[in-house]
């Protein structure tokens, strides 16, 4: 065996002995080595080379397999929702209580303009102007000829108004879709609606917020798509609003009231089946709000749910119910009534003198500030307070309207004994007509207390009772002598029962005090009394009634009559059937066996 | 000895050139580039057009015109593909020294053409890309290096080789171009990987990598934007990977028909990074994967023959050529079909662009220069341990 030496040492220390050049065995030597390495190199470079030509087959395959993937599916529609979703309004449709509707969307377009890409900018102002007259030609010819890139034009306009800007025919002028408010009934029912307006604009879409009434109070529903188009169900009856209105605006009229509102509301469920401010306003084209002066006077207030008045005399009832309901009365009760009472320094005067003693009845059928003070000051302060609490007359009623937060009371700062007097006739706290008919609500139903609702077929309410039967019984009865022989003698509606009790309260100058001639006259009735379902809560703002020789101004001359001929108007409406009245038997004789 | 005679016809030794070009050549992989560049003048008919018209040149203005860089392409690539792997290497260091200095002179008469990164040398009548020449003649040094490596006693090459890599990765990392860093990036990775790494560095490095695309994101906002389009779920049919999307899909599997698709005049990068797509709405999935096939046959059937290369420059150098050619092919691809995030990298000889296509020339002459049958030394060694 030749034995090859590790190392070429002894090779050359041989060659050196021997003289011959060491270099040759030194060269020979790093040759050898250099092909052993290479050669080893070369087989792992070949395993390598091949992984690497795998790898590329795969990722070349892997490109090949996943466009046969995607060559094999079916182009999908570029759509970013699926198919199955249904196209929605942008915002839910309201609607009455039998579903009619009261506000819905409409396809429109908002009108832009691209100056840069304008032809002709001044023959394009001068169109447009001709088109829409409210537009300045001046400052549309600076706004297309200046450097603006973009210039808003009109947010709503007409099919016929967007094809007269076709015509004109200039390529800046755009058009962006919109969804628009749409109130197709107009004035009716504006106050519960409120309005829309348009929030964040772009070009191609623009957001719907709401700005009052049940629009902005509901705002997050009706703009929620999980709702899944469902409309909101108020429980307003488009066929009642209308003729409550148009009553009311005749009677506002004819009694030269400056304003009006009317509650018309269903007992059993606190549902307000119409409700009505006057003066009123389109929602469609919401006025802006006044500038100066009160905004009480404004057509955009809401009378019935956000004013707060001293209620005057339909307070009383209150007064005569707790008494019973305390045991202190019954209707045959004499309470001493001579006017002027004293108290301190105070006086309370009755509209006539009416003796010196009335029974209970009497004192509501006559509606006598002093028998009710006497009353009160048998209840005291604190029950008083807290009978009006359970009646809900300390806070906002809870109206699903954002102008019912307004309508919080007007508390007297100490509840003293004075106070207490005066509120029992209906001075020195202020609530609203919803208030009233609420309180009055609670009454009809034989004492379970009502939360007015707007929305049809809410949570059942507890209904907490808040007086016997026996003692809302009785005070029906009163209010039904008030029709048949007191003040509200006009309200009588053959066939239909009407209970009442009217309330003529002077106006508080905002400077203190009172006026002598100016008034607020109110009348709230529930009928038919032998089983009372409806409520109604009429009043008029500073109403002069002047047939007669003097300027007649107390709630029996002016806001009665109305009242009496809103129920003769809707209980047919409502279904009600006439009570058949004595007048049929005229001539005929009954026989006895 | 009749022959030596005064006066006879001089005959040169060896082999004359063409016919041992043609013998020794890789003959199907010139056949699968040729065929390449022939279906991309095929969609440059198709893709650019609407640029041209956009640009009011006449339709086919660009199709002229690549015709004529492909020209000038093929001809180097046929010409560098008859040179011996020692000339290559002499060509491949002078390239890479004037395209290093182009690069380093990018900042001071560079352009970016509004595109947001300064990667382009005007001349006025044509603009050159220095970046995609600079990756052949990259490759080539780096070979160079890591081939000196394996003599006996021998430079430390490949840690040459490896600060070669990174000052090149930073320079185009800076103008910025991450898609021809990472290019840079692979090929030295892969020619070390072939050249004999240990297996526990590869890792090492590749996390390293990792790390660095974790860095881009967080700092580029250009990057950052890529990668998130490509991870959320769902196709923004307005961007560009869902125009390419749904061409694809429109194609189906043979075409909606010459010419017919819409995809080119939606998509501003048609002709170039989404020329695949173009290929995929009109002539259908067949042309796509026949263009697959054809990137897959230059690559695999080069590494395949650079096994039997004994000799560690032309197997290193063979290697990251054919190595950069399949992988910009393959992430240009993936992108279109969404296995990758988006990266603007043109189709090599398919998409349109001069620098491009000549690069691309010079680098497939090259690696078909290195891939030539020759005598591996079976005989010789045969006779040589026949004589110790």
């Amino acid at each position: 065996m030749i034995r090859t030496p590790l190392r070429p040492l002894a090779r050359i220390l041989h060659a050196r002995a021997t003289g011959a050049n060491p270099d040759e065995i030194e060269r020979e030597n790093i040759r050898l080595r250099g092909e052993a390495t290479r050669d080893s190199a070369r087989v792992q470079a070949a395993t390598r080379l091949v992984v690497m030509a795998l790898a590329f087959g795969l990722a070349f395959s892997t490109v090949g397999v996943r466009m046969a993937m995607l060559a094999a599916a079916e182009p999908a529609e570029p759509s970013l929702n699926g198919a199955e979703t249904q196209i929605l309004a942008q915002r839910a449709d309201i609607v009455d209580r039998k579903g009619r509707v009261l506000a819905t969307n409409l396809v429109t377009h908002a009108l832009y303009a691209q100056p840069p890409i304008m032809v002709d900018p001044v023959t394009t102002a001068e169109k447009l102007v001709q088109i829409f007259p409210d537009l300045d030609r001046e400052r549309l010819i600076r706004d297309f000829s200046g450097g603006r890139k973009f210039v808003w034009l009109k947010k709503k306009i007409s099919p016929e108004q967007m094809q007269a800007v076709h015509d004109i025919g200039d390529p800046g002028l755009l058009f962006g879709p919109r969804e628009m408010r749409l109130y197709p009934n107009g004035a009716l029912a504006a106050h519960v609606l409120g309005g829309a307006r348009f929030g964040q604009e772009g070009v191609s879409s623009a957001e719907i917020v709401g700005v009052a009434g049940i629009e902005k109070q509901r705002d997050q529903w009706l703009a929620d798509p999980a709702n899944q188009g469902a409309p909101l169900q108020l429980s307003l009856d488009l066929t009642l609003q209308s003729a409550v209105e148009e009553v009311l605006a005749g009677g506002m009229k004819l009694m030269n009231a400056k304003g009006a509102s009317a509650i018309l509301l269903e007992v059993e469920t606190g549902e307000v089946l119409a409700m009505a401010s006057l003066p009123d306003f389109d929602p469609n084209d919401r006025p802006a709000p006044l500038t100066k002066g009160d905004q009480s006077d404004s057509p955009l207030f809401n009378r019935a749910v956000q004013g707060v008045y001293e209620l005057g005399s339909t307070f009383k009832i209150f007064a005569a119910i707790q008494a019973m309901e305390l045991g202190l009365a019954n209707p045959e009760t004499m309470i001493d009534s001579a006017s002027p009472m004293r108290y301190g320094k105070h006086r309370i005067r009755d509209f006539h003198n009416y003796g010196k003693q009335l029974s209970l009845t009497d004192v509501i059928v006559k509606s006598s500030n002093v028998g009710t003070a006497r009353i009160v000051q048998m209840i005291g302060p604190e029950r008083q307070k807290d009978f009006l609490e359970t009646l809900g007359f300390l806070e906002p009623t809870g109206l699903e309207l954002v102008e019912a937060g307004a309508g919080k009371p007007i508390l007297p700062q100490k509840w003293s004994e004075i106070s207490a007097m005066t509120i029992g006739y209906g001075h020195g706290l202020s609530a609203s007509p919803m208030h009233l008919a609420a309180a009055y609500a609670t009454i009809a139903n034989g004492g379970k207390r009502v939360i007015p609702t707007l929305i049809h077929g809410g949570p059942k309410q507890g209904g907490q009772q808040v007086m016997s039967p026996a003692a809302a019984r009785r005070a029906l009865a009163m209010m039904r002598a008030v029709v048949t022989r007191g003040t509200a003698s006009f309200g009588e509606v053959p066939g239909y029962q009407v209970a009442g009790k009217t309330g003529t309260a002077d106006k508080a100058k905002p400077t203190g005090g009172y006026y002598d001639d100016k008034v607020i006259a109110t009348f709230a009735a529930a009928f038919p009394v032998t089983d009372p379902k409806y409520v109604l809560v009429l009043s008029l703002d500073e109403p002069v009634e002047t047939s007669g020789g003097e300027p007649r101004r107390t709630a029996g001359w002016t806001a009665v009559p109305v009242a009496a001929e809103v129920i003769r108007r809707v209980a047919p409406l409502l279904g009600l059937r006439p009570e058949p009245g004595p007048t049929e038997l005229e001539g005929i004789t009954l026989v006895r066996n | 000895m009749t022959e030596m005679a005064y006066g006879t016809v001089p005959v040169r030794a060896g082999e004359p050139v063409l016919p041992k070009w043609w013998r020794t050549i890789d003959r199907w992989a010139l056949a699968a580039v040729l065929a390449l560049f022939g279906i991309g003048l095929l969609l440059g008919l198709a893709a650019s057009v609407p640029l041209a018209e956009k640009n009011g040149l006449e339709s086919f203005y660009y199709v002229k015109r690549q015709m004529l860089f492909g020209g000038v392409a093929l001809i180097a690539m046929l010409g560098i593909s008859m040179l011996s792997p020692r000339d290559v290497r002499r060509l491949g260091v002078i390239g890479f020294a004037g395209a290093f200095l182009a690069i380093l002179a990018l900042p001071f008469i560079g352009t970016d053409f509004g595109k947001g990164a300064v990667r382009w040398l005007s001349f006025g009548f044509a603009s050159v890309q220095p970046s995609e020449f600079l990756k052949p003649g990259f490759v080539i040094v780096a070979a160079w290096f890591m081939a000196a490596a394996h003599e006996v006693a021998g430079p430390p090459g490949r840690l040459y080789s490896f600060f070669l890599t990174v000052i090149i990765v930073l320079l185009l990392a800076l103008q910025p171009d991450f898609g021809q860093a990472a290019l840079v990036l692979f090929s030295w990775g892969v020619m070390y990987f072939v050249g004999g790494a240990p297996i526990i560095l590869l890792m090492v490095i590749g996390g390293l990598t990792a790390m660095g695309g974790v860095f881009a994101y967080n700092t580029s906002e250009h990057f950052a934007r890529r990668i998130n389009g490509f991870l959320s779920p769902e196709i923004d049919p307005r961007t560009q990977i869902g125009y390419a999307t749904n061409a694809i899909q429109e194609g189906g599997f043979f075409g909606v028909g010459v010419g017919e698709g819409s995809v080119k005049w939606s998509l501003p990068d048609a002709h170039t990074d989404f020329i695949i797509a173009v290929a995929a709405e009109e002539y259908g999935l067949i042309l796509v994967l026949l263009i697959i096939l054809l990137y897959a046959a230059v690559v695999v059937l080069s590494l395949l023959r650079l096994t039997q290369e004994r000799d560690p420059f032309t197997r290193l150098a063979g290697t990251g050529l054919a190595c950069a050619f399949g992988v910009q092919a393959f992430i240009n691809m993936g992108v279109a079909v969404r296995i990758l995030p988006a990266k603007g990298m043109t189709l090599p000889f398919v998409s349109y662009g001069g620098s491009s296509v000549i690069a691309s020339g010079i680098a497939l002459g090259m690696l078909l220069a290195l891939t030539r049958t020759r005598p591996q030394g079976q005989i010789s060694d045969l006779l040589a341990r026949r004589g110790r």
